[in-house]
């Protein structure tokens, strides 16, 4: 349980505007003013980086089994990186790892 | 913006965007019903739950506020672990200010106002490909995609806070995150920069879990981001 003592709503308030402004950082500043080559040539690859390396973790050591390595969840994420990366399709790699899911707890009870 | 656009074709790219993003309500939903039920669960209520959804709109910022506030942590320390989970952000914000930076300024600020992974994922790779499109039509994609996801996420948060316990813990509905997440990336995997970049940021990702404040993750990606850059500067034509 959080204390009465926290300052809930100082700690909202800061997320919020800190957010915010981590969000709107380079497009806010930026605008229009042209970013160089090797700039935008590393901005490419941000999208295949960020996110899995936000997602790896969160497989290999899922918190609701207490950080131990989970062959539905792993075997789920594999799916559907496999079905994204041979369909090239989101729809169809979100249904592969949500049927994996599915089959794995049903098995599991 | 090069040219006016004709008005079929501004509503054709909310109508992209809306398609484009309405699979990931299937998975956005499932995660803000999580974060309602750990944040009510942990003591807030429902004003500060929602609060944090609509305002911050991060979910994994989110959590990790929620946990360090149960920890007992310096009000410094919840607040600064929790903006440094969220300064991928800054690197999305970069990536998309040549596809939206001339938009007028409002449509920036909201932009920045909805910025998720998600937003980010699906337009960074849609601008990619159509690169030619007038700024016009990826402002109405990038909202397209939002508008629907947005609604979600706080009516997620709203069930979640609401239910609370009645969910039943079998139904693993955190096993649906990474499952999102990597339908996100995996058919972005174009070409062999690609598939490095991410190899990279995951074995450094997973090497570097114990860093705090998830400076991991801000190092693999960098790291990653490294070497796609450089083997698209070396070997131009493995890319095209």
């Amino acid at each position: 349980m959080i204390s009465p003592e926290m300052p809930v709503w100082l700690v909202i308030a800061a997320l919020a505007i800190g957010t915010f402004l981590i969000r709107f950082s380079f497009l806010g500043l930026i605008g229009d003013r042209p970013l160089p080559d090797w700039v935008l040539r590393h901005l490419r690859y941000t999208a295949v980086t960020v996110i899995p390396a936000l997602v790896a973790p969160l497989l290999v050591w899922p918190a609701a089994t207490g950080g131990t390595l989970d062959p539905v969840r792993l075997t789920a994420g594999l799916a559907a990186l496999a079905t994204g990366y041979l369909l090239r399709s989101t729809l169809w790699a979100i249904l592969a790892g949500i049927t994996v899911i599915a089959i794995g707890l049903g098995f599991a009870g | 913006m090069t040219q006016p656009q004709k008005p079929k074709d501004q509503t054709a790219a909310i109508w992209r965007g809306l398609r484009d993003g309405a699979p990931f309500q299937l998975i956005v939903t499932p995660f803000a019903i999580v974060f309602g039920v750990v944040a009510s669960e942990a003591g807030l209520d429902l004003m500060e739950v929602m609060a944090l959804s609509i305002l911050v709109i991060a979910g994994a910022s989110q959590l990790t506020a929620v946990q360090l506030m149960i920890d007992q942590a310096p009000v410094f320390m919840v607040v600064f672990t929790s903006l440094a989970v969220n300064m991928r952000m800054a690197m999305y914000s970069a990536a998309l200010t040549p596809h939206l930076g001339s938009a007028r300024l409002w449509q920036r600020a909201l932009a920045a106002y909805m910025m998720t992974d998600h937003a980010y994922a699906l337009s960074a790779i849609t601008f990619e490909k159509e690169a030619d499109r007038p700024t016009a039509w990826k402002v109405r994609y990038y909202f397209g995609v939002m508008v629907q996801i947005l609604p979600m996420w706080y009516l997620g948060t709203y069930i979640g806070a609401v239910l609370g316990n009645a969910i039943p813990p079998s139904f693993a509905l955190d096993a649906m995150v990474p499952v999102a997440f990597i339908a996100i990336f995996a058919p972005a995997l174009r070409t062999v920069a690609h598939i490095a970049a991410a190899f990279v940021a995951i074995v450094l990702a997973l090497s570097l879990a114990w860093l705090p404040w998830s400076l991991g993750l801000i190092v693999a990606a960098f790291a990653g981001m490294i070497v796609g850059a450089e083997i698209e500067r070396r070997k131009p034509e493995l890319i095209s």
